[in-house]
């Protein structure tokens, strides 16, 4: 029995927990991609560095709070700085749509055209984050770093694995929880949210029902920002902040639109976890795990392990593959690329 | 003058060649005008030339005498108009109730009242207001097209083709429900492939061919005159 729970709390401790946290980055990351193909009709690769230049703008102002002496106490000053972060954001991405992407809907390009326009986007804010905070990697998370230490867990229950669950991983979930409800909400209940959805569904019957293609595009790109910064900041609380692996997330975070259904935000959130827990599940080692279930007092000799943590990106690319070839409108319907 | 007049109106899509020619269209309050004709007559091409969604080199379209010719499409629909598209007409992913919430967007007010005598014409949407419309049957659909056209209180109905692709029982239904509306003081304008039919529950009747008007009369005039009969209502 023991050697049961041993088990669990390993998976737990090492699949589990770290999964939730990353596919709350991923599912937040995924919403605003598909927030933007549905009502802008382009895949916007500049996505990745969007939550890039968020997280930097952040960080950027955690400082600037920390340097007046303002801390949240036990939780990362970060989560003050946000706000400032979102606007700034906010700011930056409604600029980019006016001087580039504003031109492409009036001559009604096609969407391959625009999205290789975002991928310009994407160099330039990739270039930006470089220069203002950069290359290099910051650690930004301060305040109580554990909510439970794996000692303390050890002690509690008297296994020999312990569960760690760190602060950033449980305000990540939180706060993912909190923006996810926000934004269905919104979709569902408000008038904008609907006449959003109504755009999407059919852009020219929710012309003919009067509804402003401006201001509906203009709401889309400031809560695609909003999802970016958070994405971003809460990704680079859990991990560190780097510019490049902002770059490299586009991959998954792509998948997991593309997997959920791309155009539906329910789709953006379930296909956020099963990226997450893929990547996780396939590049677990199960040494450990299996040691615990298998006869007593016998490991296994290899890792167990299906793939290097180096291939995890391959595990997105062959998830993407998969549903392309068998279900290219994804698992909640939707639409095809 | 009548409420609405397409008034000898010339013009195609875009630089194309004209499709209409000289079409006048017109349609009085309360009453239902159907325009009928071959296949690529123009039928359709002349409502949307009333719309406004193509540019008319000749003509006039005037709406209660206003001149409304060059009027956007979306502020003819602020102006009073209602337009039902033939395809893609209600929004598939959202359920019936949100379809007609989105009908009466441009409206400030309540729209509740509407929404109950929308209700009241068409019971079944009721009972399905929970429902996707993506979800229901052909006839339910065009139900839900024509509810969120007449959100808006409109002045005049414009239907394109409301019976396509549904059973002959389900478009009797439809025309009923049709009549109905113009009893309220609509203006009704429509396009319709069944001829026949369509000419049985018209005031009016425009027969156009190559665009323009060949046999302009009451619906039930023109189903009593034999060249109609024959040419265009099969005998």
């Amino acid at each position: 029995m023991t050697d049961i729970l041993n088990a669990l709390a390993l998976m737990a401790n090492y699949v589990f927990v770290p999964g939730l946290a990353y596919g709350s980055q991923l599912a937040l990351g995924a919403l605003g991609v598909t927030l933007i193909y549905s009502i802008l009709r382009f895949s916007n690769f500049a996505h990745g560095d969007t939550m890039a230049f968020g997280a930097m703008l952040t960080i950027l102002a955690t400082w600037w709070l920390q340097s007046m002496g303002i801390s949240a106490g036990p939780l990362p000053t970060a989560l003050l700085a946000l706000p400032i972060g979102i606007v700034g954001t906010v700011l930056f991405v409604l600029a980019t749509d006016r001087i580039v992407f504003r031109y492409y809907r009036k001559v009604k390009a096609a969407s391959i055209v625009t999205m290789m326009a975002s991928v310009g986007v994407m160099f330039v804010m990739n270039g930006l984050v470089r220069v203002i905070i950069g290359p290099g990697e910051q650690r930004f998370a301060d305040g109580e770093r554990f909510i439970i230490k794996a000692r303390e867990f050890k002690e509690m229950t008297g296994l020999a694995e312990g569960i760690s669950i760190r602060t950033t991983q449980a305000i990540t979930v939180i706060v993912a929880l909190i923006v996810v409800a926000l934004l269905f909400w919104f979709l569902q209940k408000s008038r904008t949210g609907k006449a959003m959805r109504a755009y999407a569904d059919n852009e020219d019957l929710a012309l003919l029902s009067g509804i402003n293609p401006d201001k509906v595009v203009l709401v889309a790109w400031i809560i695609a920002a909003t999802l970016a910064t958070i994405a971003g900041t809460l990704y680079g609380l859990d991990k560190s902040f780097k510019p490049f692996t902002y770059f490299q997330l586009l991959l998954p975070i792509f998948a997991a639109a593309i997997v959920g259904g791309i155009g539906n935000p329910l789709g953006a959130v379930a296909g956020g976890f099963i990226i997450a827990f893929s990547e996780m599940g396939f590049t677990y080692a199960y040494k450990r795990f299996i040691g615990y279930l298998g006869p007593d007092g016998w490991v296994p000799e290899g890792l167990m392990q299906l793939l290097s943590t180096d291939y995890k990106f391959a595990v997105s690319f062959v998830i993407l593959v998969l549903v392309l070839l068998v279900r290219p409108t994804g698992i909640f319907r939707g639409k095809v690329l | 003058m009548s409420y609405l007049v397409g008034d000898k109106m010339t013009g195609g899509y875009g630089r194309g060649a004209d499709i209409l020619h000289e079409c006048t269209i017109a349609v009085e309050k309360g009453e239902i005008a159907v325009i009928v004709g071959p296949n690529g007559a123009g039928k359709s091409t002349a409502m949307k030339a009333i719309f406004g969604m193509l540019n008319l080199r000749e003509g006039a379209v005037m709406l209660d005498g206003k001149d409304i010719t060059t009027m956007s499409p979306q502020d003819k629909v602020k102006a009073g108009m209602g337009f039902v598209p033939q395809t893609s007409n209600v929004f598939t992913g959202m359920t019936v109730q949100e379809n007609l919430e989105m009908g009466a967007y441009i409206r400030d007010d309540d729209f509740s009242g509407t929404m109950e005598q929308v209700f009241d014409l068409f019971p079944i949407l009721k009972e399905k207001r929970k429902q996707p419309a993506g979800e229901l049957s052909g006839g339910q659909r065009q139900q839900v097209a024509v509810g969120r056209a007449l959100m808006t209180q409109p002045k005049v109905l414009m239907l394109d083709e409301p019976t396509a692709g549904v059973s002959p029982i389900v478009m009797d239904e439809l025309f009923d429900r049709i009549i109905e509306v113009a009893k309220t003081g609509i203006a009704i304008l429509m396009v319709e492939q069944n001829a026949r039919q369509a000419l049985n529950i018209a005031d009016k009747g425009y027969v156009l061919v190559q665009g323009r008007n060949r046999f302009t009369d009451t619906g039930a005039a023109l189903l009593a005159n034999p060249e109609v009969r024959k040419s265009f209502l099969g005998g």
